[in-house]
């Protein structure tokens, strides 16, 4: 069983994020370990893109439709990094009141007030 | 905690070969285009548009992006709403210096050039609505940085950005009127402007005029959720 460079770096993006997730305590460090889970995600799309000695999917010259690459995981990861952008500010925005309301990210702290 | 920290790595190393599993079935680098291919081999008939991802993001998937459009649109209003209180203002305690103040001021026109270049050329050149909306939007937030009392001009803002979200749906709904569907490119099909000169600005039918609105959109939103992080409430 082998898989390539690309999909290595790309698995190990997602799962050193899902550790943070898993692990953290802190609230800011489990958004960040989401965005990095989140570039994993990404980098493996345009990976199973990929096809090898092709070109990007820009046709201008040289580039024909028989040596360019996959454009569709390209334009899925396009929209997936603005609704990751769009989603990590929300979810800031929520750690932000959190903080103001209860002056704490320690989310077991944060459970326990809420019991 | 040791116990939790190797139950983690446990769960992870397990998901991790999972995943493995199923993608040492997918080989990397190999050619497993179905609709990608067609897309590549129509893309300069239909659409007119060099850069093929711009075509499946405007063109072919056209609704798709406006679903995005909106829900970048319900994350800045949800951004503000959250943040909202009777006062907010600047909180910053110290002035920007000479250097930060005149440097940020002379960058100011040349980001905001390079921002509508990019979504200007999206259907030639890697980029499009979405990064150059982005790269305008850093430019107000290195304004934001750079003086300790600026604010975007928020009335100006809201109804640019309303009339964006309006123009978008306005252009699908001339494509709805002129040919048969939602988001039709009735500048493409219908008028046929632009088919002597793909591959230079004045083409790829509706995609500039989408792309622009979608940036000015993505940099007005991308700057009201600056504007709303950065201020903090007073009591």
């Amino acid at each position: 069983m082998s898989i390539g460079v690309y999909y290595f770096g790309a698995v190990s993006l997602i799962l050193i994020g899902l550790y943070a997730v898993l692990v953290k305590k802190n609230l800011l460090k489990i958004l960040v370990g989401l965005s990095i889970m989140e570039t994993g995600v990404n980098l493996l799309l345009i990976s199973i893109g990929y096809i090898a000695g092709r070109s990007a999917p820009i046709l201008s010259e040289g580039v024909g439709p028989n040596n360019a690459v996959d454009p569709i995981p390209q334009a899925l990861v396009l929209t997936a990094i603005v609704i990751g952008v769009a989603t990590t500010a929300l979810a800031l925005t929520v750690a932000i009141n959190l903080y103001e309301t209860y002056k704490t990210l320690n989310i077991e702290e944060l459970r326990r007030l809420r019991g | 905690m040791v116990m939790k920290r190797a139950l983690a790595i446990l769960t992870i190393l397990l998901i991790g070969y999972w995943i493995a599993l199923a993608l040492s079935h997918v080989p990397f680098g190999a050619d497993k285009m179905l609709v990608g291919q067609y897309y590549l081999n129509h893309v300069k008939a239909q659409t007119g548009a060099v850069n093929a991802v711009t075509a499946v993001v405007v063109n072919y998937r056209g609704f798709d992006t406006l679903g995005e459009v909106t829900v970048l649109f319900i994350a800045s209003t949800g951004v503000a709403a959250l943040l909202w209180r009777k006062k907010r203002k600047r909180t910053a305690k110290t002035e920007g210096s000479v250097v930060l103040t005149t440097g940020s001021r002379l960058l100011f026109p040349f980001i905001v050039l390079f921002g509508g270049y990019i979504f200007i050329h999206g259907h030639l050149t890697p980029g499009g609505g979405f990064p150059g909306g982005a790269t305008i939007a850093t430019a107000f937030l290195m304004l934001y940085l750079a003086f300790s009392v600026y604010e975007i001009p928020h009335k100006g803002f809201e109804i640019t950005e309303g009339l964006a979200g309006m123009g978008y749906v306005t252009v699908g709904l001339i494509g709805l009127a002129i040919g048969s569907y939602f988001l039709f490119d009735w500048i493409w099909q219908s008028w046929g402007w632009g088919h002597s000169n793909i591959g230079r600005l004045f083409s790829a039918g509706f995609i500039p005029v989408i792309y622009t609105i979608i940036g000015i959109k993505v940099g007005t939103e991308l700057s009201g959720i600056v504007d709303s992080m950065v201020k903090e409430g007073g009591e």
